[in-house]
């Protein structure tokens, strides 16, 4: 049902689009906006620009899309070529180098000013502000949950999902299935270092046993000690001493929860849309198991929007009466009934109603914890994870070396790219 | 005009050889020569796409020889080369050898074997990753699972996957390879075969005296072609580890994909042209000592 009356919207908007940038392209001033190719960021897209142009007769915004791989090659190309977009999404931790590279411009501070800002957003656009100014925001962030496979649970005989690290372990033992062999045929809880579990360890696993992964604003790599190892220790043992999980099992972690063949899944909320569409699977949807001590956290992450530095005159009057549409309450609630990502402003986010979501709701929560890493290179600073673990499954390094490499390795990538 | 009146006629022959020659030069210069040349003088810049590219000198090649993952990677693109060049001219051989005797539907099992080449390197890869899969969900182990023998893993090894992954290489390019050895096994004169027959040569010495000799251009052709292919490597090897490109821990990480990575995940574009020229030195070299090895004396 609720397919269906999205599809319809879609369909309305994009006639209405259409019809609307037909009747007025002569007269208006048009601007350009990028981003990367998502369906759902398109529709939510769209559906903003239908009623942003309605509500602003005499503004076109024209949408191009590229595939997420060459995205921030396009951009970078286009821009200095005076080609590009007037108004461009990027992923947050890309802001120093567009910044650097004068590729974008800061938002004016009578429209946007920082006070009100900090005031009305969650803290995590903090790491968009550069001295005075704030240079880009974001319509919607993501944080992490724990999807659970209800129909496993109740087979299982287990009531609620894990309140915390104890409890996951123990119910990943009872979910976990083997044939007479002993393969692995379902999997008690989904690993996968190349999908969202770095960012799990990073935010939540090392502050939930007492450490800090970074420290001096994300320049020092912090989890070569006791609470990195202790962290590092709880995840590998998942594999190596409960055998309730294994790295890659059914080559995506997503894959193998859609499929019906893990219990439990960490994974952002970018993910809701996706599996809202397998039919059979019935899943549901918690806050991250609390650390030994009770500690509850989190890791969020945002795209943002920037005006390119190409945008001038009315081009940039036009592209700032944008952002102000993108920013608010109104689109911040579309975006999530599209997309599934949250809101990023507690306005929006925390209504009754979102809170209470038994989908969105978990997520927002979690929101309120979250953390938010500033990388260097998130790709490299991925693979250091994944190597580490592989060091440790393949060469049988122990977890103390394998820790102690990683740390180093990566400290190597801070330094490289601070060095500026 | 009064100049060219005054040329030769071969004069003039030559002025409008070059000027329909113009094209296709001006053509080369702009879309080959001038990239490649951009390429050498970036290996020796510090460039992340949005700054000024700033001169660094040979920092790029230190840090590319003082970099174990290059030499690991250097090491990988050696093994596809000396593995998957000879394995796939061998099978491709035999199988042409006797694909050229069989008279019974000739046609269909040429276009079978031909098949693979023309399907798309990425579908293939995925296709292949599949079966790779440990169970429940991969083609071989449930087989090897089902008759009670242990999961082999394939891809998620460090030792496995090379192999694993230069098998779906060497068996995409199978289909290629045998119709160029067919069409050099038709390409010998039949009486020399006749020849050996009267002369009652057995099957063997007909192969090595006259088969394999007389196929030299072909063999030439091949070795330098697919030498080049394995060399350059990335589809399958991408498209197989996605989540993980080149791993488990660089084991199957190729020149390219060590290029792309430093290119388009680190945007680090002179280090990236750095490996470049090297993996270009190494294809010409590569080439060069093979043609030079099977050239007919």
């Amino acid at each position: 049902m609720k397919k269906t009356s999205r599809f319809r919207t879609f369909i309305l908007g994009a006639a209405t689009a259409a019809l609307t940038t037909a009747a007025s392209s002569a007269s208006a001033v048009e601007i350009e906006y990028w981003q990367y190719f998502f369906e759902a960021r398109l529709d939510a897209m769209e559906k903003l620009i239908e009623n942003f142009e309605a509500a602003n007769p005499d503004i076109t915004v024209k949408m191009t899309h590229f595939p997420y791989d060459s995205y921030r090659t396009k951009v970078a190309a286009a821009i200095p070529a005076g080609q590009g977009p007037d108004v461009v999404q990027l992923f947050y931790g890309w802001l120093n180098d567009y910044v650097e590279a004068e590729l974008i411009q800061p938002l004016p501070a009578d429209t946007f000013p920082p006070e009100k800002i900090e005031e009305e957003f969650f803290p995590m656009v903090q790491a968009m502000r550069i001295g005075d100014s704030y240079w880009a925001l974001p319509t919607a962030v993501r944080s992490l949950a724990l999807f659970y496979n209800e129909r496993m649970f109740a087979d299982a005989g287990i009531e609620n999902p894990p309140a915390n690290l104890d409890e996951l372990v123990e119910f990943a033992k009872k979910l976990t299935q083997k044939d007479g062999a002993g393969n692995l045929t379902a999997v008690g809880l989904t690993t996968g270092m190349t999908a969202q579990d770095h960012h799990w360890i990073r935010e939540v696993l090392i502050p939930q046993f007492g450490g800090e992964p970074y420290v001096d604003n994300y320049r020092t790599v912090n989890y070569n000690n006791e609470a990195g190892l202790e962290a590092f220790t709880f995840y590998n043992d998942l594999q190596a001493k409960h055998g309730v999980t294994k790295a890659a099992f059914m080559d995506e972690p997503q894959a193998a929860f859609k499929a019906g063949r893990a219990g439990m899944h960490i994974d952002g909320s970018f993910r809701i849309g996706a599996l809202e569409d397998v039919r059979g699977l019935k899943w549901g949807v918690a806050e991250l198991p609390a650390g030994p001590d009770g500690t509850k956290s989190n890791y969020a992450s945002y795209w943002v929007n920037a005006i390119t530095s190409k945008a001038e005159g009315e081009k940039f009057d036009a592209s700032v009466k944008f952002m102000e549409y993108l920013t608010s309450d109104e689109a911040m609630q579309i975006w999530i009934e599209i997309v599934g990502e949250l809101p990023a402003k507690p306005s929006a986010a925390m209504t009754e109603e979102n809170i209470s979501d038994p989908v969105y709701g978990p997520f927002i929560k979690g929101l309120d914890y979250a953390r938010t890493t500033v990388f260097a290179n998130e790709s490299a600073q991925r693979q250091v994870m994944v190597d580490m673990m592989q060091r440790i499954e393949f060469e049988g390094q122990s977890v103390e070396e394998s820790v102690a490499q990683a740390a180093e390795e990566e400290q190597k990538i801070l330094d490289e790219y601070y060095k500026k | 005009m009064r100049f060219y009146s005054t040329l030769s006629i071969s004069q003039k022959q030559i002025v409008w050889a070059w000027a329909f020659l113009a094209l296709p030069v001006i053509f080369y210069v702009v879309i080959r020569f001038y990239p490649t040349a951009n390429a050498f003088v970036l290996s020796f810049q510090e460039w992340n796409l949005l700054s000024d590219r700033t001169f660094v000198g040979l920092e790029n090649y230190h840090r590319l020889f003082s970099d174990p993952v290059f030499w690991k990677v250097f090491q990988n693109t050696f093994m596809y080369l000396i593995l998957g060049t000879p394995i796939s001219l061998v099978l491709s051989f035999i199988i042409a050898y006797h694909l050229d005797k069989v008279r019974f539907m000739h046609g269909t099992i040429r276009a079978l074997y031909f098949l693979p080449f023309m399907t798309s390197a990425v579908a293939m890869a995925w296709v292949w990753r599949w079966f790779y899969q440990p169970v429940p969900i991969g083609v071989f182990n449930n087989f090897l699972a089902s008759l009670g023998f242990g999961q082999i893993q394939f891809l998620n090894s460090t030792t496995n996957a090379l192999p694993s992954v230069l098998a779906c290489a060497v068996w995409a390019g199978l289909g290629f390879q045998v119709i160029i050895f067919m069409a050099g096994l038709r390409a010998i004169p039949q009486s020399y075969y006749e020849a050996a027959r009267i002369d009652g040569v057995s099957t063997w010495t007909v192969l090595t005296e006259i088969t394999i000799p007389l196929l030299r251009p072909t063999i030439v052709f091949l070795v330098v072609f697919s030498s080049i292919g394995f060399l350059r490597i990335f589809d399958q090897v991408f498209n197989m580890t996605t989540n993980n490109p080149g791993g488990p821990l660089n084991s199957t990480k190729p020149l390219v994909l060590l290029i792309y990575d430093t290119a388009f995940n680190g945007f680090n574009m002179g280090y990236a042209a750095a490996q470049t020229v090297v993996l270009f030195t190494i294809l010409l070299v590569v080439s060069l000592l093979q043609l030079r090895l099977l050239k007919d004396r």
